[in-house]
């Protein structure tokens, strides 16, 4: 068998069971459901049982009052316990609540999903192999598959203890410009500018005889914060650096900044809301006055043809999953991909050991290709948002009232429509609750990185999508959350926000207890 | 959501599929007869697995006792004959936990196969941060630390080998099993996507002078024992199907309706997710040798063709024995399929047939010499690409007609309580 040495989990004993049993099941549920619909499952309007009429239905509710934040809390939403509408996946609440694909799926693209699946656990070995499609590992890199940072394709933790290999968490590496040709670089639309070194992000490891860039160091210190009614919530303010750099000193200003593999579900329904849509939020002078700008990141997508909206990410600084996709793999993995051809991945010319290693590429220069890359993205693209829980307990609606009141939704956008057209049409037309604007917001000293990319400044992020939050714990075993995991729950989470988002996080540190835990068991419920 | 909240997807679906629609009499005693040949077929194909594997196993001791070109062919002879009525009896592992769970220890694949016996280091590397064990060689090493514990080898016995499975929490350390004793016999493939499999030399087993790479007498105690242990782990299979054996009956535990599911989920996840996408499409599309399910052997074309057939006599409720006379069948759910749906069920012996022909043109290719399977999934290999192709896209083919025929039978009805939203998930906006 030779070098390939990790093994893919789905033919041995409960990994085959599992990931191909549940392909079927979710064949004979889909089917099922399209049985009992009597229009099929892409009919008209959804509609309700006592009107039976779509319609009606259609003229009685207007699209803009569908997407208006409820101003009723007596009982659920109508819809909002399929936060990713037909798509949600309906099935799966356990571990694998976030590796289900998009319901609304034909058959035929059910298999591409699955094969995707393949390919986003699939483990890269080092080049030269005697696979050569499959090999193209490194040589820098920070995971050797899609699936060892995006655990359960949910999110990426800080390591537990400083001398692991922190592979779900990484730091991305950058200058600020200084010279002209810097400057020029960032007008043209580069996110920013790579450290001349060590390049966009520190790999902590190195396929055999290359040194890895060095590690992340983590230190935490204690930030005790007291909330109305004399609780006390003790922070940790994490700093970072870089230790055991191998190849020589950094750039004196290089800038560092820290990132969790961020959960994949609904990203296709992200993907799909009109940019006209996530623009109507935006406010960036502030001149409604509310203390809330939301700022539209401007990403460079050569998909797009040029600068335009971005959405995914930290800082919102990648337009297309398609994109994303391609630089995670050359950035993350180091392979080279049509859209990110660098066999050497991250290696900067500094690192020539790195740049003269054997690479992996194919005939046509490429150590994932295209249709490698388009299968990975079809699958990003249609991770199913897991249904809501508990969507009409009285603690639940109580906790939404109080959010929505707290202004939390000023940035946490409860509802957008997809575009019809949207390339995969079973993501299209839907109406979802993401929870989030999409949008750039200051956050404050505390949550600051200083470290800009493209339209973001040091202090900016963007809305974190709520959907899902709930699960976290049992898809991943953890609550760590937050660009870099600092929070070690949701109420950490909160009491972290600041900038733009202080108002609303002095409104929740300000409550009774009781509608602190309302709010909380709300969030939970996502 | 009463129903949803608390459930996992596989409750949920056989919720749905057996608290459906009233089913009359005649019918439940149809269904029951389903079962039942559905179980008589397990048991005779776990039989006639054990029937070959005992053959293998004296073949073993043979090439033990008498190294010679001859035993070493004798034996790799009768490892690919017990293949057969194994890879035939795969369909069963899906919807079938028992099987499932036990299955792990027979048929586990890939392995890191240095963790066994030596490897030749260009091809295989000579260490993986993911497998400390990568290259343990515990034919040539006695004493091993696994996970920082001594563990004492010197004994080569089934013990041993049943701890050394997946020692270290390492799935690809696979010690037991047709794939170990597979290696064993033939060693690593070093052709790549290029003509030929593995070329032990039966050497490897001699007494000593002649012995070749070293250790063959701990070599040949390796393969006895693992040898050994496969024909222990299909005695307890077989018992599991006989009249009072668990796997029976958990086929009837909770109501015919659910069992009939159980028997269309191990051929639907058979065909859809496991044969055509995992085992066949990934493989085609790296292009990647590596990707060869008996890749030591060269024999992949035909254990898929085996899965195959196997896949499609489940419907049908018919087992051709290894005797090659003997057919076990009885009522079977293509007789239930009928009954409803005369043309659903003609359709869907169509889809199973048509499957069948691009198996055999598979096979036959590789059986001619003409090219092995790990060729046929090789780059620029046009002709042998689309002989695989044309098998993936019959099995997708038939999973479909699975899905008509568990329409027609009322098996795939999911009933959603409740929740109006849940009812008839539809577009908001269309």
């Amino acid at each position: 068998m030779s070098i390939g040495p990790s093994p893919r989990p789905f033919f041995r004993k409960g990994g085959g069971l599992f990931s191909c049993c549940i392909c079927f099941l979710v064949a004979l549920l889909a089917l099922g459901l399209a049985m009992v619909s009597p229009n099929g499952p892409q009919a008209a309007e959804r509609k309700s049982k006592e009107s039976g009429n779509a319609a009606q239905d259609r003229s009685a509710i207007s699209r803009s009052e569908i997407l208006a934040p409820t101003t009723d809390f007596s009982k659920p939403e109508r819809w909002e316990e399929l936060p990713g509408g037909t798509a949600t996946n309906r099935t799966r609440f356990d571990a694998d609540a976030f590796s289900q694909p998009s319901v609304s799926l034909s058959f035929e693209d059910r298999a591409k999903f699955f094969i995707g699946d393949g390919f986003f656990r699939r483990t890269w070995v080092t080049a030269p192999s005697s696979t050569q499609s499959a090999d193209g590992l490194g040589p820098l890199y920070n995971a050797r598959a899609c699936q060892d940072c995006h655990l359960k394709d949910g999110r990426g933790h800080p390591p537990a203890r400083n001398d692991d290999n922190a592979v779900s968490m990484f730091l991305r590496l950058s200058v600020p410009p200084i010279t002209a040709e810097e400057k020029q670089l960032i007008a043209e639309g580069a996110r920013v500018i790579p450290e001349p070194t060590y390049g966009g992000q520190l790999q902590d490891i190195a396929i055999p005889g290359l040194l890895r860039e060095g590690r992340m160091v983590i230190t935490y210190t204690d930030l005790p914060v007291t909330l109305a009614g004399g609780e006390v919530v003790t922070l940790r303010k994490p700093t970072y650096s870089a230790a055991d750099l191998n190849y020589g000193p950094m750039r004196a200003d290089a800038l560092l900044s820290p990132r969790v593999a961020p959960p994949m579900i609904g990203l296709g329904l992200l993907e799909a809301i009109a940019d006209e849509d996530i623009l109507a939020h935006a406010d960036p002078d502030d001149k409604d006055g509310d203390g809330i700008s939301g700022r539209p990141s401007r990403a460079f997508s050569k998909m797009a043809g040029g600068i335009t909206l971005g959405r995914f990410g930290w800082k919102a600084g990648q337009a297309r999953i398609a994109e994303q996709s391609a630089d995670a793999a050359a950035g993350d993995i180091g392979l080279s991909n049509p859209r990110a051809p660098f066999a050497w991945g991250d290696c900067t010319p500094a690192q020539t050991a790195c740049r003269n290693a054997p690479n992996g590429n194919n005939e046509d220069g490429f150590e994932a290709p295209a249709e490698v890359m388009d299968l990975i993205t079809f699958y990003s693209q249609n991770l199913a948002v897991p249904m809501r829980k508990n969507v009409g307990d009285a603690q639940v609606l109580r906790g939404k009232k109080l959010m929505y009141e707290a202004g939390c939704i000023s940035c946490h956008t409860p509802k957008f429509a997809t575009r019809k057209d949207y390339e995969v049409s079973a993501l299209g037309g839907e109406l979802i609750f993401p929870y989030s604007d999409l949008l750039l917001h200051d956050m404050g000293e505390g949550l600051a990185d200083g470290r800009p990319e493209a339209e973001a400044s040091g202090a900016e992020w963007r809305t974190a999508p709520l959907w899902g939050l709930g699960y976290t714990k049992v898809v991943n075993g953890h609550t760590f959350l937050l660009h870099d995991g600092r929070a070690r729950d949701v109420v950490e989470a909160i009491l972290w926000h600041g900038g733009e988002a202080q108002k609303a996080r002095d409104a929740f540190a300000g409550l009774p207890k009781t509608d602190r835990d309302a709010i909380v068991a709300f969030l939970n419920s996502l | 959501m009463r129903f949803l909240t608390s459930a996992n997807a596989a409750r949920l679906v056989f919720a749905g599929l057996f608290a459906l629609a009233p089913i009359g009499q005649a019918r439940a005693a149809d269904a029951a007869g389903v079962l039942t040949t559905y179980s008589d077929i397990a048991l005779a194909k776990y039989e006639d697995a054990l029937t070959t594997a005992q053959t293998l196993q004296a073949r073993v001791q043979a090439l033990i006792d008498k190294p010679s070109a001859a035993a070493l062919t004798a034996a790799r002879n009768a490892w690919k004959a017990a293949r057969v009525p194994y890879q035939q009896s795969e369909v069963y592992r899906f919807g079938n936990k028992i099987v499932d769970d036990w299955e792990g220890q027979v048929n586990s694949w890939p392995l890191d196969e240095g963790m066994i016996d030596y490897v030749d280091p260009k091809t295989y590397g000579e260490s993986n941060e993911d497998n400390p064990l990568y290259t343990a060689n515990v034919i040539a090493n006695p004493k091993l630390k696994i996970a920082g514990e001594d563990f004492d080898a010197t004994d080569l016995n089934a013990v041993t080998l049943r701890k050394l499975h997946e020692a270290d929490e390492v799935e690809a350390n696979v010690a037991t099993g047709y794939h170990a004793i597979e290696f064993l016999l033939w060693g690593q493939d070093l052709n790549g996507t290029g003509k030929g499999a593995g070329n032990r030399p039966w050497t490897d087993y001699a007494k000593g002078a002649a012995c070749t790479h070293g250790n063959c007498d701990r070599r040949g105690a390796y393969l006895a024992a693992v040898t050994g242990l496969l024909v222990e782990y299909l005695e307890e299979m077989v018992g599991n199907w006989q009249a009072d054996g668990a796997a029976r009956k958990a086929m009837t535990a909770d109501g015919t309706d659910r069992g009939l599911a159980m028997i269309f989920i191990g051929m639907g996840s058979m065909s859809y997710g496991e044969l055509a996408g995992q085992r066949m499409k990934l493989g085609l599309m790296l292009h990647d040798p590596e990707e060869e399910h008996d890749c030591f052997s060269d024999n992949t074309h035909n254990s898929h063709y085996y899965d195959a057939m196997g896949i499609r006599d489940a419907y049908l409720g018919s087992y051709k024995r290894i005797d090659g006379k003997t057919v076990v069948k009885g009522p079977a759910l293509a007789d239930l399929v009928k009954a409803k749906a005369p043309a659903v069920d003609t359709e869907l012996r169509k889809l199973l047939s048509a499957t069948m022909d691009k198996m055999t043109i598979l096979k036959k290719t590789a059986d001619s010499g003409e090219m092995a399977y790990d060729q046929m999934i090789g780059e620029a290999n046009p002709k042998g690409n689309a002989i695989v192709q044309a098998a993936i896209d019959a099995l997708l083919a038939q999973t479909k007609g699975f899905e008509k025929a568990i329409e027609t039978l009322g098996l795939g009805a999911v009933q959603f309580e409740g929740s109006e939203s849940l009812d008839e998930p539809q577009k908001v906006f269309k």
